[in-house]
C-alpha cells in the first residue's frame, strides 16, 4: 500500500470545510514555513526532488530558484489550474475534494517566494470546481491565513481566483498569463521566459496544482524525508488519473516504484482490462505524448519491465518510450481502433490550436482532414507518408509546445500501428464495420503464461 | 586577428552567419544580422516588419538552425530558431542557406502558408509584388500536397478606401499592429481562433483613420488591398517615381506608381527588404491624404525613378535598379564548390577558348574537341569538312 500523501485525508467527511480541514492537521505547513527563511524553503523544495507535475517535469526548485528578483518589482506566483489535457482529471479531483490542500500550499508558495498576489487559473468548464475553491480561499481569509500580516509574521498574501474562457492553449503558461491579463490567450515568445518576465512584465512563477500541493508534504516532513518516497529522480508521490478500457477508472496515487504491468492489473488500482478483453495499447500521460502498444508499454526495448515513473515511461526516448506528462493514463482495449482514435485527437488539437503560428494552425486541420479521409475508407497509401510528413514538420517549429503535442501522437500512431492504417488503405469497406484489432505482435502477456 | 578583437568595443558581438563574419551590436537580432550581410543569408520574413514593434515570431518562415550558441557555451540550440525574435550572442554560429534542416522547415511552412491560400494571382493586385509570391518561388515546391477544400471567406470593404480580402490573408498580425502603433483607436481584431480565425472589424465597422491607408502597405499578400486602385493596373506597368509634398499629417514623402503622366496609386517609400524606409531616423509612414487624394502629378515634387532593389517579380522588370551589393556566395559555400557553380569553360571538353566556333559546321559535342585537341588537328578536321566553305581560317 503507497503511503499517500495527497489524498491520505480525501474520505474524511466535512474535508471540505475549514474546521475539518484544520483539526485534521491542515496548515501546520504555513505556521512552520512562516517561521522559516524564504530561502530555506527552496532549498527545501531542492532537495525533495519534485518535479513540475503539469507534464514537462521541470524540478520545482531549481525553477523557484530561477526567479529574478529586481529591487521594487511584484514577483507573482500563477497556480495553473486550466487543466484541459484530455484524459487528465487529478487537477479537478485535488481541488474538487480537498480545496484547502491547494489554498495552503498557494500559501507557502506565494511566502517562498515572496508573492504577495497570487493567483489561480482555473479553466472556465471547471466553474462548480472554482466555487469551491473560492468558498475555500474565504474561509482561508476569515482565518487569518490569508490577507494582510498572516499569522503576524508580517507577511501579506492575498489569493485571486481566475476563471479561464475553455480554451486549451491557456494551459500553456505564457497563454495563460496573456489570458490572466486581459488580452486574447496567445502563447509569447521565449525569451523573455515567465521567470523574468511574465504576468503584467513582473517575474513569474508557473506551477501545477499538483505540484503546489505537494509543497505541503515537502514541508511538513522536510525535503530529505520527500526524496525518500520514489525512485531515482522521480520523487515523491504522483497522481495518475486512469481511464479508458479498465475495471476501475480514476485518480489514483503512486509513489514511483510499481510497474505499469501492476498499475493496470492488479486490484489495488486498474483492476485490469474491462471485460476480460486484452490490453492493445496505452497513453501514458495524457493525449499529447505518444502511444504505446501492449509490448513496448509492459516491457522496454531493452527487456526491462516499465516502472511508472518519469525515468522509465520515457526510456527509449520516443521511438519505443514515451513520457509521464500529466498522469493522465488511457488505456485501450484490443476493440479500440487506433486510427479512429488517433483522429479524435488530432480533431481536438486541430480545434485548439489557437491560430497564431503557421504551422500549426494550418498543419493541424490538414492532420485532421488526412486522418477523416482514411478513417471513412476513402484513403490511399500515399496518404500516410503525408501524414508522417505534415507532422514531422509542425514538430518542434511552433511558438509553444502545443505542435510538438499536435504531431507526437500522430507520430506514434504510425510508428507503432503502420499495418493498422494500411489495413484502413486496403479495405476501405471492412474499416468501416469492423476493427482491425490486436495489432500484429506478441501479446507480451500470453507469452509470458506459455 | 587578435589586432581586431582588440579594437572592438565589446558592445560588439561576432557572430557567423552561413560562414560569413560580421560584428553587429548587442541586442541586435539574427534577422538583422543576417540583413547587414546581404540578401543572399536574409532569412526570408512574412510577418516581422522592423518598424513595427513586437511584429515578428509568427509566421515561421524566418527559422534558422543555430550550430553553437556562443563562445561561453557553444551547444548548439536543439529546436529551429525564429531569427526575427532570437538575439545573437557572441560567438554564435548560424546556419541558414547550408542549413537542410532549415530549408526542410522553411520548404514545410511555405505548404502550410499555401494550403488555404486561393492562388488567384492573377487577379490578385497585390501580385507582383506579394511576399508569398516571392516566398513560394523562392522556398516551396511545385504543386500541392493538398486535396481538400480550402478555406473561403467574403469579401469586405473596410472603409472608403480599403478592402478586405480575408481568403488570402497569412494572418502576420501586421494590419493589428499598424492599428495599435500608428491610429489612435484599433477597430479591427481577430475574431475566432486556429485556422477558422479570421481579421474583421466587429460587424464590419468601418476603419476610418488617417493612417489606416499603411495597412495595405504592410499586408504581406493581397488581403489588404486599396479600393481606389483595384484593377486598375497591374504594377510591373507601373513606373515608381519618389515624391514629396508638404503635409501637416505625416512626412510627405512617398513614391508615385504612374503610367504617363497618370498616378494610379501612391505608397510609402520601401527599403530593400520591402518594409516602409527609415527615414531621418523615424518610419516614413504617410497619411491617407498622401495616399488616397493626391493623386495628380502637380500636387507632388518628382525627385526621380525610385531605385527597386527587390528581389522580387516586380524587379524582373525594366526598373532602375540599385548597384548591388559583392556577391557573398563563394564565402557562403565555405570553399566548397559545387558542380553548378564551376567555370564550365575549366570543366568540360566543350567550348574552348581557342576555338572559334564559327567555323564548326552544325553542332559540335564534346567528342569534336576532344578528338582534335591540338589547335593543327581542329584546323586539318575543320578544313576537310569544310572544303567548300573554307573562306575562313583560324589564327
Amino acid at each position: 500500500m503507497t503511503k499517500k500523501l495527497l489524498l491520505n485525508r480525501v474520505n474524511i467527511p466535512g474535508i471540505k470545510t475549514y474546521e475539518v480541514y484544520r483539526r485534521e492537521g491542515g496548515y501546520q505547513s504555513v505556521e512552520k514555513a512562516l517561521k522559516m527563511q524564504t530561502g530555506d524553503i527552496v532549498e527545501e523544495v531542492k532537495k525533495s526532488g519534485l518535479r513540475g507535475r503539469g507534464g514537462a517535469g521541470f524540478p520545482t526548485g531549481l525553477k523557484w530558484s530561477f526567479l529574478a528578483k529586481p529591487d521594487g518589482v511584484a514577483r507573482y506566483l500563477v497556480c495553473n489550474a486550466d487543466e484541459s489535457e484530455p484524459g487528465t482529471f487529478k487537477d479537478r479531483y485535488l481541488m474538487e475534494s480537498i480545496p484547502h490542500l491547494l489554498v495552503e500550499g498557494m500559501i507557502v508558495s506565494s511566502f517562498a517566494l515572496g508573492s504577495n498576489v497570487s493567483y489561480i487559473y482555473i479553466r472556465g468548464e471547471y466553474d462548480w470546481v472554482a466555487d469551491i475553491l473560492q468558498v475555500a480561499l474565504d474561509e482561508a481569509k476569515q482565518n487569518g491565513f490569508l490577507g494582510k500580516n498572516i499569522l503576524g509574521s508580517g507577511f501579506d498574501c492575498e489569493i485571486y481566483l481566475y476563471r479561464g474562457a475553455g480554451a486549451y492553449i491557456c494551459g500553456e503558461e505564457t497563454a495563460l498569463l496573456e489570458s490572466l491579463e486581459g488580452k486574447r490567450g496567445l502563447p509569447r515568445i521565449k525569451p523573455p521566459f515567465p521567470a523574468v518576465k511574465g504576468v503584467w512584465g513582473c517575474p513569474t512563477v508557473v506551477n501545477n496544482v499538483e505540484t503546489i500541493c505537494a509543497i505541503v508534504p515537502v514541508i511538513n516532513e522536510g525535503g530529505e524525508a520527500y526524496s525518500k518516497i520514489g525512485v531515482g529522480r522521480s520523487t515523491g508521490t504522483k497522481l495518475i488519473s486512469a481511464c479508458g478500457n479498465i475495471n476501475k477508472p480514476g485518480v489514483y496515487e503512486i509513489d514511483m516504484t510499481i510497474s505499469v504491468e501492476e498499475f493496470i492489473y492488479s486490484d489495488e488500482y486498474c483492476g485490469g482490462i474491462a471485460n476480460g478483453k486484452r490490453l492493445k495499447a496505452c497513453i501514458p500521460g495524457g493525449s499529447s505524448v505518444p502511444i504505446l502498444p501492449a509490448n513496448l508499454l509492459l516491457k522496454t526495448a531493452k527487456g526491462e519491465p516499465r516502472m511508472m515513473n518519469y525515468e522509465s515511461l520515457a526510456d527509449g526516448g520516443f521511438i519505443t518510450g514515451s513520457s509521464m506528462g500529466s498522469g493522465g493514463f488511457i488505456v485501450l482495449d484490443e476493440d479500440q481502433c487506433v486510427v479512429r482514435h488517433t483522429y479524435t485527437i488530432s480533431r481536438f488539437y486541430h480545434h485548439e490550436s489557437c491560430g497564431q503560428c503557421s504551422p500549426c494552425r494550418e498543419g493541424t486541420g490538414w492532420l485532421e482532414k488526412i486522418f477523416h479521409k482514411i478513417e471513412s475508407g476513402k484513403g490511399e497509401m500515399k496518404d500516410i507518408d503525408l501524414l508522417w510528413d505534415v507532422q514531422r514538420r509542425i514538430e518542434g517549429n511552433t511558438i509553444c509546445p502545443f505542435g510538438d503535442a499536435a504531431s507526437w501522437p500522430v507520430a506514434a500512431a504510425i510508428r507503432h500501428f503502420r499495418d493498422e492504417f494500411e489495413w484502413h488503405v486496403l479495405n476501405p469497406e471492412e474499416c468501416l464495420v469492423r476493427n482491425y484489432g490486436l495489432a500484429h505482435y506478441a501479446d507480451p502477456l500470453e507469452v509470458a503464461v506459455s | 586577428m587578435s589586432e581586431e578583437i582588440k579594437n572592438t568595443p565589446p558592445a560588439l558581438f561576432t557572430v557567423t552567419i552561413d560562414g560569413i563574419t560580421i560584428q553587429v551590436p548587442r541586442g541586435t537580432t539574427i534577422l538583422n544580422a543576417a540583413r547587414m550581410i546581404g540578401p543572399h543569408v536574409a532569412p526570408p520574413t512574412m510577418c516581422y516588419y522592423s518598424s513595427l514593434e513586437g511584429s515578428g515570431g509568427k509566421c515561421r518562415t524566418c527559422l534558422v538552425e543555430v550550430a553553437a550558441g556562443s563562445t561561453k557555451d557553444p551547444r548548439p540550440m536543439p529546436k529551429l530558431m525564429a531569427s526575427c525574435r532570437t538575439e545573437v550572442m557572441d560567438g554564435m554560429i548560424v546556419k541558414n542557406v547550408t542549413s537542410e534542416r532549415a530549408l526542410d522547415a522553411r520548404k514545410g511552412i511555405v505548404e502550410y502558408l499555401l494550403i488555404n491560400h486561393p492562388l488567384d494571382c492573377p487577379i490578385c493586385d497585390q501580385a507582383g509584388e506579394c511576399y508569398l509570391q516571392d516566398l513560394s518561388y523562392d522556398h516551396g515546391i511545385v504543386g500541392t500536397r493538398y486535396e481538400f477544400k480550402r478555406r473561403t471567406f467574403v469579401r469586405e470593404d473596410i472603409g472608403p478606401y480599403i478592402q478586405l480580402h480575408m481568403t488570402r490573408c497569412i494572418l502576420c498580425y501586421r494590419c493589428l499592429m499598424v492599428a495599435d502603433q500608428l491610429t489612435n483607436s484599433r477597430t479591427q481584431g481577430i475574431l475566432l481562433r486556429g485556422d477558422a480565425s479570421e481579421i474583421s472589424t466587429y460587424i464590419s465597422k468601418a476603419i476610418d483613420n488617417d493612417f489606416s491607408g499603411n495597412m495595405i502597405d504592410v499586408c504581406p499578400v493581397g488581403a489588404l488591398t486599396d479600393r481606389t486602385y483595384r484593377f486598375k493596373n497591374r504594377v510591373w506597368f507601373l513606373k515608381p517615381f519618389d515624391a514629396h509634398r508638404d503635409c501637416d499629417k505625416c512626412c510627405g514623402k512617398v513614391t508615385l506608381w504612374n503610367r504617363g503622366d497618370e498616378v494610379f496609386r501612391v505608397t510609402s517609400r520601401k527599403d530593400p527588404w520591402g518594409e516602409v524606409q527609415v527615414i531621418d531616423g523615424k518610419a516614413a509612414w504617410i497619411c491617407n491624404t498622401c495616399r488616397f487624394e493626391k493623386k495628380r502629378t502637380s500636387d507632388w515634387v518628382i525627385e526621380g525613378p525610385t531605385k527597386i532593389n527587390r528581389h522580387s517579380v516586380i524587379s524582373t522588370n525594366h526598373y532602375v535598379k540599385e548597384v548591388t551589393p559583392p556577391d557573398p556566395l563563394d564565402k557562403a559555400l565555405f570553399g566548397r564548390d559545387p558542380l553548378l557553380l564551376m567555370d564550365i569553360k575549366e570543366q568540360s571538353g566543350v567550348n574552348k577558348e581557342n576555338i572559334d566556333l564559327s567555323i564548326i559546321p552544325g553542332p559540335a559535342t564534346s567528342t569534336t574537341f576532344e578528338e582534335h585537341d591540338e589547335r593543327k588537328e581542329i584546323e586539318e578536321a575543320v578544313s576537310e569538312r569544310l572544303s567548300i566553305n573554307n573562306h575562313k581560317k583560324l589564327p
